[in-house]
């Protein structure tokens, strides 16, 4: 029984309610780093660690110390502090620790310290009042369902190069225009799990 | 005095630069998150660019009060604390004074506190520049983003729900597609094709956003 509530959460996360596609959310970062399959696979394994590890860490926090002491109001000051020093942790480590993995990945991690979804995971999971595991299958289904969106489109936009679009549309607008289709693709699953 | 002329003339330009030549969502291609998420209704996108406004033009200027104090080695997370700070404000007055509107992008609000913009602007120009001349920066930035949503919100609105403001406008079938998530992705995408028609039409510009 609670493993299918966790799974439905994981899928409507991921697919449903899709950050990219429904939510609008960690846009600048899809229209950037999805041009090539290499980088966006790259940025997509980095984005789901850091994503699950922020939402386990800020849930922590938010409920022992932040409701104990009465400060939830300042949930944005305090969410937006503990995903900057947990990157910035992240880099230091894997710099030291790994150098082989931080020369492969290590770009993207200073690329999501100012990604949208990584703070609204987060402000979700305590908005909702999610209890831990159900953050950790929402945080696990935001970045799946982030890395699904930039495999499309950088599977899409690799083909995009070769295609003759009018002057200008070229780059950004078609992009766009391509997201667009694929959206309305996404709104067909809408309503198949109501939370 | 001659001083003080060329002081003003500066910043409206300042002003006009942020609005036109390096606006933030047509020019510059970042923040784009709520471009799409809250210009539904035109009254969403204005309330938003509100906020944004607001928020830059704070930060702008308190980064620049205080930048002499700010060791550069911190800089970026003192930038963070000043921004979530102001947008904690926002999201507290927004959510007083208009509960109906901050019940749908609440979250997009708390969310300004990640924007690319905001950053950009207090780390390329609050931080090397007076706080009058980074007041009119931030102004211009955030009138640009304001400008930006409320024609974005304007079309969609007046195409998928054939209303502005709330109120009906045209009395036909809309489509509904542009109220719809993928709408927005296509309004903004055309708009911006539109944009580097203009511009290569009749300033002979290469057109923005290619390079991003």
């Amino acid at each position: 029984m609670e493993f299918i509530k966790l799974f439905e959460l994981f899928i409507a996360a991921s697919i449903i309610n899709n950050f990219v596609f429904t939510r609008f959310l960690g846009l600048c970062i899809f229209f950037g780093v999805s041009k090539k399959m290499e980088t966006a696979i790259g940025m997509s394994i980095t984005f789901t660690a850091v994503m699950v590890i922020a939402a386990a860490l800020s849930w922590v926090v938010f409920f022992y110390v932040m409701v104990p002491l009465n400060i939830t109001f300042l949930k944005i000051v305090i969410f937006i502090g503990i995903v900057a020093a947990f990157v910035q942790a992240a880099d230091t480590i894997m710099r030291k620790v790994s150098p082989g993995m931080y020369y492969k990945l290590g770009v993207y991690l200073a690329l999501i310290s100012t990604n949208c979804i990584i703070i609204a995971v987060p402000l979700i999971n305590a908005g909702e009042k999610y209890n831990f595991i159900e953050s950790l299958a929402f945080g696990l289904g935001s970045g799946i369902g982030f890395a699904i969106a930039l495999m499309i489109m950088a599977s899409i936009r690799e083909k995009l190069e070769l295609a003759d679009v009018p002057r200008p549309f070229k780059g950004m607008p078609i992009a766009w225009i391509t997201t667009a289709l694929i959206a309305l693709a996404f709104t067909g699953f809408a309503g198949l799990i109501t939370l | 005095m001659s001083d003080h002329v060329r002081e003003k003339v500066s910043n409206w330009e300042l002003i006009k630069n942020g609005i036109i030549k390096e606006n933030t969502i047509f020019r510059l291609v970042i923040s784009l998150c709520p471009a799409i998420a809250v210009t539904n209704a035109v009254k969403n996108g204005f309330f938003l660019g509100i906020a944004v406004l607001f928020v830059q033009t704070m930060v702008n200027t308190t980064v620049a009060l205080i930048r002499d104090f700010i060791h550069p080695k911190i800089r970026i997370p003192i930038f963070m604390l000043i921004i979530s700070g102001w947008v904690t404000v926002v999201d507290m007055v927004i959510a007083a004074i208009a509960p109906d509107v901050y019940k749908q992008i609440g979250l997009y609000i708390q969310i300004i506190v990640a924007f690319a913009s905001i950053l950009a602007r207090a780390e390329m120009f609050a931080s090397k520049h007076g706080p009058v001349n980074s007041f009119f920066d931030g102004l211009g930035s955030g009138l640009g983003f304001l400008v930006a949503l409320v024609i974005i919100s304007f079309f969609r609105e007046l195409l998928g729900r054939g209303a502005l403001w709330g109120f009906p406008i045209v009395d036909a079938k809309p489509m509904l597609i542009f109220i719809l998530p993928a709408g927005g992705f296509l309004a903004v995408g055309l708009l911006m094709g539109f944009f580097n028609w203009i511009d290569m039409k009749f300033y002979g510009g290469k057109g923005a956003g290619g390079a991003g």
